[in-house]
């Protein structure tokens, strides 16, 4: 019933359903687009070094003669991955360890809020920074959505624990504790539930961080390392040559900003939908 | 409340030594500028590279501990010790946080003053064409990282220079060391515009979309209402009553965005090439100096406590509710 | 010539909600004009409406005159000169109502400097010499404080104050004490009273609390469904209503001087603004309906002396005298059978001696840390005998939802000893714990609150059963749906499709779902409508009787607790200030406090509340991290204040225990000089016979 009253209240927010049709397009292009084009991302046309869009290079090529649509498609597939593992793994951490801490309190609750503290001031950008290119064999890039999920989990939590916090006393809560319903139980029935537009909204937007947090490190080298490639590390490549050669920065900086901008939306409406509260 | 006090301090000392000592030991199992030594034309001899890394503290040879204990000692004095090349890292850290601060300050208040303002301009008209056009403006600057925003304006600034066939912007550096004076000044400022436009683009969205939502929460509260009630025309009521309740949330994010001012911004320095703290994190990891990777640590985790608490103090002078009586 | 006047006013919503719709009154100077009507029957809208404060996307139609002046077609830059100055508006709740960032007296001071050209220094003594005129104590350092340092009943004396900072002609009230303790309440009226001669402003008051309103209102105005139903003077209202509306209403509110037995409820639920019935709105709960209600909406329409109604059938019900009782007729409940055993040999299911519950008192947000001890509840003796109901009823922070909670814990009491059913709480394994609970259940306040949102009815009173590894759960849900009174087929709707009286009964067959023995119910009603509220007391009489259930029953509200409860507990600050039988604390009240909140109560009799004389509290209730030494209610003990010096000291020195009173059975008062005297005259005939 509540479902469907958010799916209705969803469906008429605009924003929501412009967000939703651009995202769908953008990962039909990451996850289709590549079946169309005339390269696959590894070749080389030794003929074409750095030639602008044409017919033969849809998106132009790159200074060793790949294909910049393959190759840009291929970096999106990869940052959509990243960005949707990172969002899931940091918010259910966020949600799990945010609702332990502020429903039981006392001793729990210290220690999980001092490993938030201690985490909050980790220097994550340096860790990330000196780990991810020492990962260099196979999956590295797992490695990498671990790390950034890692460091990504913890503003939520403590919003999550305050929310507990006058959860814990609400009525319905409390009279599950009188019925006798074990505490752990009464978490993930009663209080993760009703934090639950929080952690979609909250998941959406980390969806979008998490684009972004990857992007940002590999603009350093720091994040996806060759051969893989992901926007990030193309828009690095691009930024470079950005004056000479716009194509090389220009599709995946533009790829990129469409990708966030419509998770956003999405994270938006969704939110209008889920608060009912909220000025919509 | 003394106690209070020392406690937390006590806290954030435990925090910052744990955050520092976690980035020099990890910096130092991992990275050794000795490369840069070795590679040298002519060679330089082991021993003599031996020499210089252990009198920097920075031989991979000497036990990771070893050269931790040998680090916390100048710490705990205010020494962070040497740079790979054997500059003082102090000297360096001085002169890059006063480069960031130049390079931040106005971007930070313009973004906060901007931001709020055009926030409660915003909830007041909403649904109006200007708040709709506001909105999708913020929403556009926020989803593009600023990076990119960066390299668009350098792009923008270059093709426009190369037009007018003079620069009329700056978009490196941070002076002319040749001009002085008043010239040097007005010279600075123009190094100044791209860097800060940058900056500010993106916390003038972030605050807006705060400010907004938090006026709007406050718009259809009571006391408004009763402002109006008194015979305050509505224009007033909003000003003096719902901006000064509204403005608590977006304070404490500007207090914290303050405080962390001075550990710089990667992204913009880098690009501009202002040679500040952020930069200097990239730089250092890069050039696997391990005494500068500790020390911007540090100095970031100091920051970003003292910011936490400067933004609770700000709360609690704007806020009667949280005050101690 | 009257201050206001107020012509065909509507107020429509977008989406074509009209909330208000034709609403028509006239306020001359000195006069108070009550406007009743439950939530959602617009008259706060109607209230708002004449002070141009609606949000800007409402629609407003019709006039609204001030001293012949048209308000509604008026720029804003000329309404600011009439808010304020002409007409003063005293909101509901005055927390929300200040701002929180700025001092109560900058905010008074505020008000007159709007309107008056006079130095700051000026508007801020003027704003002391105002706090001083409502009877704030201390008032040059008082006005220095800000709202939330204010209690309840200082922050709506002060609400006032600033209303009156201007010497406006019209006064609007909007419920201005239904966020108040009684006592307190009584108070802030009294206060209103004293303003209202100050300035000779008209005052129209808002309220769904007939009792207030026959104490203060000239005329009464009825509103159901956005319009007038019923309009005349108060006398006339009272006793002799014509509009069955109005009727029933006066019927279904539990009195405090009343007799006890079922209240007389009045069917359904009051419509929605969104969905009204074709014809009379209340057609649908009309016992007196005919086929022509549905056909069209009767007007209000003059029936001599000022009266108003609109019911097509008013005029039958004048000429055959009807009262409430007629129309509404008054539901029968079985009689209990466990009653008849006398009560010393009846089981007892929940002892409580001595206990106590202190918590550290922290402060500040930010900067938190211990700065004393509440005396939440220190050491409280009470018990309660099977198929028995017992109430606890106190103002709040007495300490009565502490207790309850702390029964509900089953946990060892930090001092002092907890039995239910015979176990005491403190020896009980975690199993044991757990059985007991099937034995123990709650009904809580909120009705909202009180149900997962996310959780369709039958999975919420399945809950319990599902706990207890009952596997009948399903059979078990229409069951006790039907107990209740609602439909088995509701079991697949959320709480959020229901209302509020529905949600409560949802509530109770989620508590027996287990069968228990021992009921503890918190605030049942005290959210709902009284039209809906009677309907909810009668279930729990009914269940109580047909079940066997024993109540331990928490409110506030005195008159509820008169007609639901066999003996009554008061509390003041964490101790019981008096026990006994309801027909002995009632009729024979003998500690002071219990004879001001007994005094306090305004009476739905205009004729009472005129002759009746009240005993007035002084000041707010203490602190309970700092209570007074000796017997805690001495600092606002009348009774005190007449004691002679060495009469006191012992008073000072020496708290008082509960002593059973020398005549009677089951009467027990924790004073010194208790002393039984009679606060409330039963009346009988609330209606003209």
């Amino acid at each position: 019933m509540r479902t469907k009253v958010v799916f209705r209240r969803l469906l008429r927010n605009k924003q929501a359903r412009y967000g939703s049709i651009a995202l769908v397009l953008l990962v039909g292009l990451a996850y289709i687009g590549p079946y169309f084009g005339p390269y696959d991302w590894t070749e080389k046309d030794f003929l074409a070094f750095l030639s602008g869009p044409g017919p033969d290079h849809w998106w132009g090529t790159t200074s060793i003669g790949a294909d910049m649509y393959a190759v840009t498609l291929r970096g999106m597939q990869k940052s959509i991955i990243i960005g949707l593992l990172v969002a899931l793994i940091s918010t259910g951490l966020a949600a799990i360890v945010g609702a332990f801490a502020g429903y039981f309190g006392g001793w729990i609750d210290k220690v999980l809020m001092w490993g938030v503290d201690l985490l909050l001031v980790l220097p994550s950008f340096l860790i990330i920074a000196i780990v991810s290119p020492r990962l260099r064999e196979g999956a590295s890039w797992l490695w990498f959505v671990a790390l950034l999920a890692a460091f990504s989990w913890m503003v939520t939590s403590r919003v999550v624990r305050s929310m507990t916090l006058s959860l814990r006393e609400r009525e319905y809560v409390l009279a599950a504790v009188y019925m006798g319903i074990p505490r752990w139980k009464i978490i993930f029935r009663h209080i993760v539930p009703n934090l639950s537009s929080l952690l979609i909204i909250d998941a959406t937007l980390n969806v979008s961080g998490a684009i972004i947090g990857e992007a940002a490190l590999s603009f350093f080298g720091f994040g996806v390392q060759p051969p893989d490639v992901s926007l990030g590390t193309l828009i690095a490549e691009g930024s470079r040559n950005a004056t000479g050669y716009p194509w090389l920065f220009a599709f995946p900086a533009g790829l990129l900003v469409a990708l966030v901008l419509s998770v956003n939306l999405i994270g938006d409406g969704l939110r209008d939908a889920l608060d009912p509260g909220s000025n919509s | 409340m003394g106690k209070y006090l020392l406690r937390r301090l006590a806290i954030n000392v435990i925090l910052v030594a744990i955050a520092a000592s976690l980035a020099y030991i990890l910096a130092a199992s991992t990275m050794s500028p000795r490369g840069a030594y070795e590679g040298r034309q002519p060679p330089v001899a082991e021993s003599v590279v031996d020499a210089t890394l252990d009198a920097y503290n920075l031989n991979d040879k000497t036990p990771v501990l070893q050269r931790y204990a040998t680090w916390v000692q100048g710490v705990v004095v205010g020494d962070f010790g040497r740079t790979w090349n054997g500059g003082s890292v102090n000297d360096e850290m001085g002169r890059r946080i006063l480069v960031s601060a130049r390079l931040l300050l106005i971007g930070t208040l313009l973004g906060f003053a901007v931001g709020v303002a055009l926030g409660a301009f915003s909830a007041v008209k909403q649904y109006k064409l200007s708040d709709r056009l506001i909105g999708v403006t913020s929403f556009v600057i926020m989803a593009i990282p600023v990076f990119v925003l960066a390299t668009l304006l350098a792009i923008g600034t270059y093709n426009l220079n190369r037009g007018l066939g003079f620069t009329l912007i700056e978009y490196t550096g941070e002076y002319n060391p040749r001009l002085s004076g008043w010239d040097q000044f007005l010279n600075r400022l123009n190094h100044l515009i791209l860097p800060t436009i940058s900056l500010s683009l993106g916390s003038i969205a972030f605050y807006s979309r705060i400010q907004r939502n938090m006026m709007l929460d406050v718009l259809d509260q009571d006391f408004v209402r009763t402002a109006m009630a008194k015979g305050l025309p509505r224009r007033k009521a909003l000003i003096k009553h719902a901006l000064r309740t509204a403005l608590i949330p977006s304070a404490t994010y500007f207090a914290f965005a303050f405080g962390t001012m001075f550990t710089g911004a990667t992204f913009t320095e880098k690009i501009f090439a202002w040679h500040g703290m952020g930069a200097w994190l990239v730089d250092s990891i890069n050039a696997n100096d391990v005494n500068s990777v500790a020390a911007v640590t540090f100095f970031a985790a100091v920051c970003v406590l003292a910011a936490s608490f400067l933004s609770d103090l700000l709360v609690a002078a704007l806020d009667p509710r949280v005050r101690v009586s | 010539m009257s201050i206001l006047e107020v012509k065909d006013l509507t107020v429509t919503f977008p989406g074509g909600i009209e909330a208000v719709r034709g609403v028509s009154y006239e306020v001359e100077r000195g006069e108070v004009l009550g406007i009743v009507g439950e939530s959602g029957s617009g008259k706060s809208v109607t209230s708002l409406a004449v002070m141009g404060l609606l949000p800007r996307n409402a629609t407003v139609s019709g006039s609204v005159r001030l001293h012949g002046q048209e308000l509604l077609s008026m720029k804003e830059d000329e309404l600011v000169k009439v808010r304020g100055r002409a007409i003063s508006m005293i909101f509901q709740d005055p927390l929300s109502a200040f701002t929180p960032v700025f001092t109560i007296g900058d905010q008074i001071a505020e008000a007159v400097r709007i309107h008056q050209k006079v130095s700051k220094d000026q508007a801020a003594r003027r704003a002391v010499e105002l706090l001083d005129l409502v009877g704030i104590p201390n008032p040059a350092l008082r006005a220095k404080a800000f709202p939330h340092e204010f209690s309840g009943g200082m922050r709506q004396r002060a609400m006032i104050a600033m209303a009156v900072a201007n010497d406006p002609d019209l006064l609007i009230c909007d419920e201005p004490t239904t966020a108040l303790d009684v006592t307190i309440q009584a108070q802030v009226l009294e206060v209103l009273k004293t303003a209202q001669r100050e300035t000779g402003a008209g005052i129209v008051m808002i309220t769904h609390d007939l009792g207030v309103i026959a104490g203060m209102a000239d005329r009464v105005l009825v509103m159901y469904a956005g319009r007038p139903v019923e309009q005349g003077l108060v006398d006339d209202i009272y006793y002799r209503p014509r509009m069955p509306y109005t009727m029933g209403l006066l019927a279904s509110i539990p009195r405090v001087d009343g007799e006890e037995g079922p209240l007389v409820p009045i069917d359904g639920n009051p419509p929605s603004p969104a969905a009204l019935p074709p014809g009379c709105p209340f057609a649908p709960r009309c016992p007196m309906k005919v086929d022509m209600c549905d056909d069209e909406e009767p007007p209000l329409t003059s029936f001599g002396g000022g009266r108003h109604v609109a019911c097509i059938r008013a005029h039958e019900i004048e000429h055959k005298g009807m009262t409430g009782a007629d129309v509404f007729p008054v539901p029968v409940i079985p009689p209990s059978d466990v009653v008849r055993v006398p009560r010393a040999e009846r089981a007892t299911v929940l002892e409580l001696d001595g206990m106590q519950k202190h918590y550290p008192l922290m402060k500040g947000a930010v900067f938190k840390r211990r700065v004393g001890t509440v005396f939440a509840v220190d050491g409280i003796s009470f018990d309660v005998a099977e198929g028995e109901t017992l109430a606890l009823v106190g103002e709040s922070g007495c300490g009565k939802t502490t207790t309850l909670q702390q029964i509900m814990r089953l946990e060892a009491p930090q001092a002092g000893r907890v039995v239910v059913l015979g176990k005491d709480s403190a020896g009980l394994d975690k199993s044991a714990r757990k059985s007991l609970r099937a034995d123990l259940q709650i009904v809580f306040q909120d009705p909202m609150a009180a149900l997962d949102p996310r959780m369709p009815v039958g999975d919420i009173i399945a809950e319990p059963l599902r706990a207890h590894g009952r596997t009948d759960a399903r059979a078990k849900v229409t069951e006790l749906l039907r107990l209740v009174g609602l439909a088995p087929e509701h079991a697949e709707r959320y709480p959020q499709q229901f209302s509020g009286g529905q949600r409560q009964r949802i509530g109770i067959a989620r508590a027996l779902a287990l069968e228990p023995k021992l009921l503890v119910l918190d605030e049942p009603v005290s959210a709902l409508d009284v039209s809906i509220q009677a309907g909810v007391i009668n279930l729990l009489e009914e269940l109580k009787n047909r079940l066997g259930l024993s109540y331990l029953f928490v409110a506030h509200d005195l008159a509820v607790v008169r007609h639901l409860a066999d003996r009554v507990a008061v509390m003041y600050l964490g101790r019981i200030a008096e026990i006994g039988t309801v027909e002995n604390v009632y009729d024979s009240p003998a500690h002071p406090y219990t004879q001001a909140l007994l005094s306090a109560i305004p009476l739905p009799d205009p004729e009472m509340e005129r002759t009746r004389k009240r005993i007035l509290l002084e000041g707010d209730l203490p602190s309970p991290a700092d209570p007074p030494s000796g017997c805690r209610f001495r600092t606002r003990c009348p009774k005190f204040a007449r004691l002679s010096e060495a009469e006191r000291q012992r008073c000072v020195n020496e708290e008082p225990s509960v002593a059973r009173l020398a005549n009677v059975a089951d009467h027990g008062a924790a004073c010194h000089y208790a002393e039984e005297i009679e606060v409330i005259t039963a009346s009988d005939n609330q209606e003209e016979q």
